[in-house]
């Protein structure tokens, strides 16, 4: 992204500190991540410090500050998702494809999330990838799914 | 200005009605335990230490006193067996991070706290944010800030910023309770001086 | 559509959106919401119109996408109207049978009705299934009419009503009035009278004031507010725009996160219809009231929900709550008075004001009026959104409404109010809904209802929770933090077979100080599932510390348990 569109996205909010998360927000709606450039323009910008910077991109779940992998596999870890057997999937999917949430594998193939409920619990456990559910996993059924995305 | 009376451990005080119950105790000799509290700072509310019993209109709490603004007719308890034991529990966590603090060292007896009441943490830091602060409010310089939430907070200095402004500062150095500030900035200074398109201002 | 200058006219225009709308008229709601949506219903919706276009019948049958009823078990849900037939576990396969023999026969198809597991029953229509029957559907019972991506949809339905008869006929201090006599109460779980609160605001001297409607929901495993959101985006908005016309509010706002996007997308469209019908803008329906509201798309965070982080959120910072010695009524917003309402509380005020406060009041218990919507999931036969009256037992809702327990497994206990919730054992499921009967059994109403069987590890559960709050909670305070760190590790111990003597008084000093020390509600309520588990389940951690055994079979020694 370059600095115009920053701006841009900057001009929008009237340039005000105090729209620090919805600028942050916007440009990784568009960036999909957050990398150190951006956030320097922002803080030059917006006239917020970059410690306050950093905080506000760690602090917020909604940031990230790694590129995403072509894959963006999201696995629900809501109560009823957990107490149907998500830690089971979760933690097959970490070990088949070597990351913990929140990372991106090295080759960028897959980024994975965990999140809070996907509002989707009669489907449970469930793995979204690229807006597709994947309902009732099961551990060896979310290994078949992973390994069908290339 | 207002003058508002108050009790504290049954001792009669007058206070500016601007004042906190620290300071008001403070003004009459009476020792409150702070950690994160410092006069150049806003109230920060986070060591809990302070903590202490105040009435007030009927109702009964328990607050920091170094946020708590003094009321007319307030009574405030500084040191009730409840207060003692959340003290003590909180000294104890703090000295799984950091056990040989002094400024823990120094409350470990009177309260009565065990340094090995829970396991050891690696990182000494206790998260009292006087650098942090300290950094920001008065020296408007944020060279060092807080990162993540939750259990995964950490104090963390912006090599950018620290590289210009701390070697000659070192001011937050002496606000520390523990030795994690020194850790972190010189790790950070580790980090810069690895990098070759830093200088440090002091190599200059 | 030209904006609308008077109750009159709204009238008018409800009338003319009627009269153009045959209720004989064959129509095919199909649910659109998040859940039936993954499994499977865009793709029955797309059948239904190609279906319909095959046949000709594109002027005679109408299809919609319509807001979630609730049974989300039994998704794509699908009901054919005028006779209300309602069809379950729909596939774009069942579609052309669906038109040919039903829509144009007016035959029944007995494959896709619910069949009552326990007597082999089917049920033609929606009202005749169990999981409906004891609800009382005051809130949500219009969502499958209802597309909610249409305003007309709404008004069809005799939406906005309550706001022309606010503004034809009650001044600011009459809402106030009828909605304190209502005894409407905090949604949130916090029990405050709304009244109350609406009334501190309006007799606050700073200007502007602001509303703000919290649909954050960070629960894990919750969503009826996001849902309801998503299915009726314009009663939320009605609720807040009475609300604004009552406290003097010129700005309001939904607070909501952007993880499920359907709720965002329907929000954002709903203020754009009601702005084009001048329910929203300058000179409401024709009075001097004027009115903004706007989506506000939160960073993401447990903690946010929060009064006073949601607020320093709102306004730039880090959501960090603080001590509050003003009212936000006083000193909320960018330090003006602000009203937080719970999405929920919001969504009564048009029923409220449409029945009058004395009907309202007669629905629920004395203390607990009108209705509440839950989200019921985990080992429960029916998962899906919920409304009960207040008074309902829980036994009630899990056995009746959702249908008991999967795989006739025995039912454990109900975990109700969140990570700062309880749980409700067996014998205590006779217990009501009801604020201060849940107050009293340490529950907090939260927007989940989470059912655990016997092969639910409570141990596990309480382990769950504690690292979902070491990771969300802000990390100021030293007892929240630091106590829900050395917590997690006892519990980790605990759930690996290493346990010791004493751990769990330990854990119980560490609760004990949380609660008294800790600076927000978080910290103080970080521990409740830990306290109830303590007291109703004890025995399990007992046989996890002594004899290294998990009695329902879930805790080996996980790889993923949060490294600290
Ligand atoms: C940690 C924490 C999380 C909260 N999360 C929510 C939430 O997601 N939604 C909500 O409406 N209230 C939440 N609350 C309660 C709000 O602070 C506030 O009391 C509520 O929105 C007021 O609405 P009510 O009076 O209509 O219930 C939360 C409180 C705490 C302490
Ligand atoms: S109790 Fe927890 S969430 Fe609340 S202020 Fe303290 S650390 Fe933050
Ligand atoms: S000194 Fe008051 S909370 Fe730390």
């Amino acid at each position: 992204m370059d600095n115009d569109r920053i701006d841009q996205i900057i001009d929008k909010h009237q340039g005000e500190a105090s729209s620090l998360i919805q600028v942050l927000l916007e440009i990784q709606r568009e960036n999909s991540w957050l990398p150190k450039e951006i956030l320097e323009r922002v803080s030059e910008k917006l006239q917020v410090s970059l410690a306050q910077i950093q905080h506000t991109a760690t602090f917020y779940k909604a940031f990230r500050l790694v590129p995403k992998g072509r894959h963006e596999i999201h696995i629900c870890n809501g109560t009823s998702c957990h107490v149907r057997g998500a830690q089971g999937v979760i933690d097959t999917v970490q070990d088949l494809i070597g990351i913990r949430p929140g990372q991106t594998d090295l080759d960028s193939k897959f980024t994975l999330e965990t999140c809070n409920c996907l509002g989707r619990c009669a489907l449970g456990p469930v793995i979204e990838i690229e807006g597709k559910t994947h309902s009732k996993m099961s551990p060896a059924e979310a290994k078949d799914v992973i390994k069908k995305y290339e | 200005m207002g003058v508002v009376t108050l009790t504290i451990d049954n001792k009669e005080v007058k206070a500016k009605e601007e004042m906190t119950v620290l300071e008001a105790a403070q003004s009459a000799g009476i020792d409150i335990p702070t950690l994160c509290h410092h006069e150049k700072l806003e109230p920060y509310t986070a060591c809990r230490l302070c903590m202490v019993e105040v009435e007030s209109r009927g109702r009964v709490k328990l607050d920091t006193a170094c946020s708590s603004p003094v009321k007319e007719n307030m009574v405030v308890r500084t040191k009730t067996e409840d207060i003692i034991k959340i003290r003590r529990t909180l000294l104890e966590l703090m000295l799984s991070h950091a056990p040989d603090s002094r400024e823990l060292q120094a409350l470990v007896k009177e309260y009565g706290a065990d340094k090995d009441r829970f396991e050891k943490e690696a990182s000494f830091c206790i998260h009292c944010g006087l650098c942090v602060r300290y950094c920001a409010e008065v020296k408007k310089k944020s060279a060092v800030g807080f990162i993540n939430s939750g259990v995964r907070r950490e104090i963390s200095f912006v090599p950018e910023i620290a590289s210009k402004e701390c070697w000659n500062c070192k001011e937050c150095f002496e606000l520390c309770p523990t030795e994690a500030l020194q850790t972190a900035y010189l790790f950070t200074v580790a980090q810069i001086s690895d990098s070759p398109s830093f200088e440090l201002e002091s190599e200059k | 559509m030209a904006q609308i200058k008077s109750p009159e006219e709204l009238e008018k225009v409800r009338q003319g959106i009627l009269s153009g709308r045959d209720p004989s008229k064959p129509s095919i709601s199909v649910c659109a919401g998040s859940a039936c949506l993954a499994s499977g219903a865009a793709e029955v919706i797309a059948a239904f119109k190609a279906e319909i276009k095959k046949q000709g019948l594109e002027a005679d049958v109408d299809t919609k996408g319509a807001g979630c009823p609730g049974f989300c078990e039994r998704g794509p849900v699908v009901v054919i109207y005028p006779e209300e037939i309602c069809y379950l576990q729909v596939k774009p396969e069942d579609v052309s049978e669906i038109v040919s023999s039903t829509i144009k026969e007016k035959k029944v198809i007995d494959r896709l009705l619910y069949v009552d597991p326990s007597t082999g029953e089917k049920a033609v229509h929606e009202y005749d299934i169990p999981f409906y029957k004891k609800q009382m559907r005051l809130v949500i019972g219009d969502n499958i009419k209802i597309d909610p991506k249409s305003i007309d949809d709404y008004l069809a339905v005799g939406g906005y009503s309550a706001l022309g008869k606010v503004i034809r006929s009650m001044t600011p201090d009459q809402v106030i009035e009828e909605v304190s006599k209502s005894n409407l109460r905090g949604r949130s779980g916090s029990g405050f009278p709304a009244g109350f609160k609406w009334e501190s605001c309006r007799k606050s001297e700073g200007e502007p004031k602001y509303i703000i409607c919290n649909c954050h929901e960070g629960d894990p495993g919750a969503f009826a507010d996001r849902r309801l959101l998503e299915a009726t985006p314009h009663t939320v908005l009605e609720g807040m725009i009475i609300g604004c016309y009552a406290i003097g509010a010129a700005e309001g706002y939904i607070f909501v996160g952007d993880e499920f996007p359907q709720t965002v997308e329907n929000a954002r469209l709903a203020i754009k219809q009601a702005e084009e019908y001048g329910f929203l803008g300058k000179n409401i329906l024709g009075s001097d009231f004027d009115l903004t509201i706007k989506v506000y798309i939160d960073g993401g965070g447990y903690v946010l929900g929060e009064s006073s982080s949601l607020m320093a959120s709102m306004e730039g910072k880090i959501g960090e709550p603080r001590t509050k010695y003003d009212h936000a009524t006083d000193r909320g917003l960018w330090a003006k008075p602000t009203v937080l309402n719970n999405l929920q509380t919001w969504v009564n005020v048009p029923l409220i004001i449409n029945q009058g406060a004395d009907s309202f009041s007669k629905i629920g218990t004395e203390e607990s009026t009108g209705t509440r919507v839950f989200s019921l999931t985990g080992k429960v036969n029916n998962i899906g959104m919920v409304e009960v009256p207040m008074g309902m037992t829980f036994r009630e809702i899990v056995f009746d409404i959702g249908g008991g327990i999967r795989g006739n497994k025995k039912f454990k206990a109900l975990q109700a109010g969140g990570p700062m919730g309880g749980f409700i054992p067996e014998n205590l499921l006779d217990l009501q809904v009801d604020y201060e009967e849940m107050k009293k059994a340490g529950l907090a109403m939260g927007p989940g209802l989470i059912v655990a069987d016997e092969n639910t590890c409570i141990v596990d559960m309480v382990k769950y929770y504690l690292t979902f709050l070491a990771n969300e909670s802000c990390g100021k305070c030293t007892p929240c933090r630091d106590g829900l760190r050395h917590m997690l590790k006892i519990m980790n111990r605990i759930t690996e077979g290493r346990g010791q003597k004493g751990d769990l008084e330990l854990l119980e000093i560490l609760s004990e100080v949380q609660k008294s020390a800790a600076l927000c509600a978080l910290g103080q309520g970080a521990s409740d599932p830990l306290r109830a588990s303590l007291k109703h389940f004890r025995d399990e951690y007992e046989a996890h510390i002594e004899e290294k055994r998990c009695p329902a079979g879930v805790c080996k020694v996980l790889s993923t348990a949060l490294n600290i």
